[in-house]
C-alpha cells in the first residue's frame, strides 16, 4: 500500500462528500447492473439517500414506514426469495430498535441482507442524543455471522457498496450525515477485511475508522512537524478485523491509539485491544466518546466537545509517549 | 423413508393430524422438555398445510416454486418436525433426537441445521414480516408460490406483528395467508388475563385483511379456508383458527401448565392410547 500523496484536506473541499450521498449514488448504479437488488427504508429515504434508487426503480423499492423491526424481517424474507436486499434507516434505529430482529432473523439464519445505516455518530448534530448512534458498532460486532464496515470517505463508500453486493452474508455498513474530505488515495481499492495502512509510525500508530481517519491524518502532520513519526491505519472493516495490520502496527510502534466516532466501549478500540492484549501487548489509548450520551450542537462543536479533533489526538499521543 | 402423499380427503387428513400428534407426544417425552400444548393445538392446521395445501417437494427442499411455511410461533417446533418427517424430508427416527446437543432438531427451528425449515424462528413476532418479504420477492419473479405463516394468539401481543399486518395490506400481498392458532393460552395463563388481545378478528379486519374465523380442529373448515384464501386477490388473508391448547389429549387440553413442559413417560403412554 502506497504512501498517500499530498496532505489531508479536512473541513470540506470540492471533493468532500457525505458517505450517505456516495451510498445513494452507488446504490443507483448497482440497481442498474443488478435486477435482484431491492431496497427497503423506514420513512427516511430522503435522508439515507435511498430515494435516488426509489425514483429510478419504484417497483424494487419498499418503504415500510416508521417500523424498523418490520423492515428488517421483510428484508430477510426478500433474501429468502432470492433477492439482494439493502435496508436503510438511521444507525440508531437500525441497530438499536431492530437489534433482536437482526440477531434472530438475519444473523442466526445467516441471510444475505445488507444493512446500510446513515446518520451514525455525534455528527448527526443538532438532533441530539436520541438520534446519535454511539454504540452501533458494538451492537453489530457482537453478532455471529455479521460483517461490520465503516467507510472513511465517499470513494471508499462507493467501493464498499459494490463489494458487499458480491459478498454472501449479513453486512452492516455505518455511514454519516455530514460531508467528509476525501482521504483514500485515488488508487485505493477496498477489500473486505483488509485495513489500509497509510504509514506505520516508529513512535506511535493511529488506528482510525470512519470520519476519524481524516482527523488522524491531520494529527500525523502536526506531530510530524514536531519531529514525531506517527503512522495512520484506516480500518474500515471492523469485523472481521485485519489482525495482521494491527499486529504490524504494534510491532512498529510502542503506542497504538484508536480513534472512532463511537463509544470507547465495544467499538474499534475494543476490537483492537482484544487482539493486542492477547497477541502483542503494547500501550493502547482509545479515543472515542466516553461512557455517555451525545447532545445537540453543530457537528464541529460536538467533535470538539467530545475530544474527537486532530488536536485532541495530538495531545493524547504526546502525553502517552 | 416413509412418505405421505397429498390429499383433500378430510378423513385421511384427520388421520394424518393424529399421526402428527402421536409423533409430537413421543418426541417431547424423549426430549424431556419442550412445548406440548401449542404444538398439539396447531396439529390439524399444519397437517392440512403439509398434506393437502402446500406445493412442496420433500426430495427437493429448495425447489424454487414451492410454497413456503413460516412457523412464527417457533416454540411449536415439534409440530413442524413431525410434519416434515411424515412428509419425507428426513427419517422419522430423527425425531427422537429433538433438543439433543448433536441434533439438527433444535429446541426452536433452525433453518441452517435442518432442510425443510424455511427460516429460523423462536423469538416471537418476527415471522409475518419475513413472510411478507418472501411473498413479495416470489411475486416479483412471477412465481405462483404462496406463503403461509402460523402465529400464536399470545404472539399477537408483539407490536411487530401489527407493523407487518399493515405492510401486507399496503403492498396488497395476496399470495400470503396468515393463520392464528387461537388457543387462548400463553405461558403465564389465559391470554385474556395476561394481556387482552381480543377482539382478534376485528383487529385484522380493521387492518384491511380478508378474515376467516374457523374451528381450527374441524378439518373441513381448515381446508375450505385455505382454499378461500387462495381465491382472495389484492389483499392478504388470515385464518383465525379457534383451537384448544393440548388438543387431542384430554389431560393436556386447556391447561396453561402444558405450554412449556413435556409429557412424562406415563403421560405419553396414556396420551398414545387416546390418540389411537
Amino acid at each position: 500500500m502506497g504512501e498517500r500523496k499530498g496532505s489531508p484536506s479536512p473541513g470540506g473541499t470540492s471533493q468532500a462528500l457525505a458517505t450517505r450521498d456516495a451510498y445513494g449514488a452507488a446504490l443507483l448504479e448497482l440497481g442498474k447492473k443488478r435486477g435482484d437488488v431491492v431496497v427497503l427504508d423506514a420513512d427516511l429515504s430522503g435522508s439515507t439517500k435511498t430515494a435516488k434508487f426509489a425514483k429510478a426503480f419504484p417497483e424494487r423499492f419498499f418503504n415500510l414506514g416508521i417500523s424498523e423491526q418490520d423492515m428488517i424481517g421483510t428484508a430477510g424474507g426478500f433474501s429468502l426469495a432470492g433477492k439482494l436486499p439493502f435496508a436503510s434507516t438511521f444507525a440508531v434505529f437500525e441497530t438499536g430498535r431492530a437489534w433482536e430482529q437482526i440477531r434472530q432473523t438475519i444473523c442466526y439464519s445467516n441471510l444475505n441482507v445488507k444493512l446500510v445505516a446513515t446518520h451514525a455518530g455525534i455528527t448527526v448534530g443538532e438532533d441530539g442524543a436520541s438520534h446519535q448512534a454511539l454504540m452501533d458498532i458494538a451492537l453489530m460486532r457482537v453478532l455471529p455471522n455479521m460483517t461490520v464496515i465503516v467507510p472513511a470517505d465517499g470513494r471508499e463508500t462507493e467501493q464498499v457498496i459494490y463489494s458487499i453486493a458480491d459478498y454472501e452474508g449479513p453486512v452492516y455498513v455505518r455511514l454519516g450525515r455530514m460531508k467528509v474530505p476525501l482521504v483514500t488515495p485515488e488508487s485505493y481499492r477496498f477489500q473486505l477485511g483488509k485495513a489500509h495502512i497509510f504509514h506505520l509510525g516508529k513512535d506511535a500508530t493511529i488506528i482510525a475508522t470512519g470520519i476519524m481517519v481524516s482527523a488522524s491524518l491531520e494529527a500525523r502532520q502536526i506531530l510530524k512537524s514536531e519531529g514525531l513519526d506517527v503512522g495512520v491505519i484506516n480500518i474500515s472493516t471492523i469485523k472481521p478485523l485485519d489482525a495482521e495490520a494491527v499486529l504490524r502496527a504494534a510491532e512498529s510502534s510502542g503506542l497504538i491509539v484508536t480513534v472512532e466516532e463511537h463509544s470507547v466501549i465495544g467499538g474499534l478500540g475494543s476490537a483492537v485491544s482484544e487482539i493486542l492484549s492477547e497477541k502483542h501487548p503494547v500501550k493502547v489509548r482509545r479515543i472515542g466518546v466516553g461512557d455517555t450520551f451525545g447532545r445537540s450542537g453543530k457537528p464541529e462543536e460536538l467533535l470538539e466537545f467530545y475530544g474527537l479533533t486532530p488536536d485532541a489526538i495530538v495531545n493524547t499521543i504526546k502525553t502517552s509517549l | 423413508m416413509s412418505r405421505i402423499t397429498a390429499t383433500r380427503d378430510v378423513g385421511l387428513l384427520r388421520e394424518r393430524a393424529k399421526e402428527v400428534r402421536r409423533e409430537i407426544v413421543k418426541m417431547l417425552t424423549e426430549a424431556g422438555s419442550g412445548h406440548t400444548g401449542g404444538s398439539l393445538s396447531a396439529a390439524d392446521i399444519v397437517a392440512a398445510l403439509y398434506f393437502y395445501k402446500m406445493r412442496h417437494r420433500p426430495e427437493e427442499p429448495e425447489w424454487r416454486e414451492r410454497d413456503r411455511f413460516v412457523l412464527s410461533k417457533g416454540h411449536a417446533a415439534p409440530v413442524l418436525y413431525a410434519a416434515l418427517a411424515l412428509s419425507g424430508y428426513f427419517d422419522r427416527e430423527l425425531l427422537k433426537t429433538l433438543r439433543r446437543i448433536d441434533s439438527p432438531l433444535q429446541g426452536h427451528p433452525s433453518s441452517k441445521m435442518l432442510k425443510g425449515v424455511e427460516i429460523s424462528t423462536g423469538s416471537l413476532g418476527q415471522g409475518l414480516s419475513i413472510a411478507n418479504g418472501m411473498a413479495m420477492g416470489l411475486r416479483m419473479d412471477g412465481l405462483g408460490s404462496r406463503v403461509y405463516c402460523l402465529l400464536g394468539d399470545g404472539e399477537l401481543q408483539e407490536g411487530q406483528v401489527w407493523e407487518a399486518a399493515m405492510t401486507a395490506v399496503h403492498y396488497g400481498i395476496d399470495n400470503l395467508c396468515a393463520i392464528v392458532d387461537n388457543n387462548g393460552l400463553q405461558i403465564d395463563g389465559f391470554c385474556c388475563d395476561v394481556m387482552k388481545i381480543e377482539p382478534i378478528t376485528e383487529k385484522w379486519k380493521a387492518f384491511g385483511w380478508h378474515v376467516m374465523d374457523i374451528d381450527g380442529h374441524a378439518m373441513e373448515q381448515i381446508v375450505d379456508a385455505l382454499d378461500e384464501a387462495e381465491r382472495v386477490k389484492g389483499r392478504p388473508s388470515v385464518i383465525v383458527a379457534r383451537t384448544v391448547k393440548g388438543k387431542g389429549v384430554s389431560f393436556f387440553e386447556g391447561k396453561a401448565e402444558y405450554h412449556g413442559i413435556a409429557p412424562t413417560r406415563e403421560e405419553r403412554d396414556r396420551a398414545l392410547e387416546e390418540l389411537k
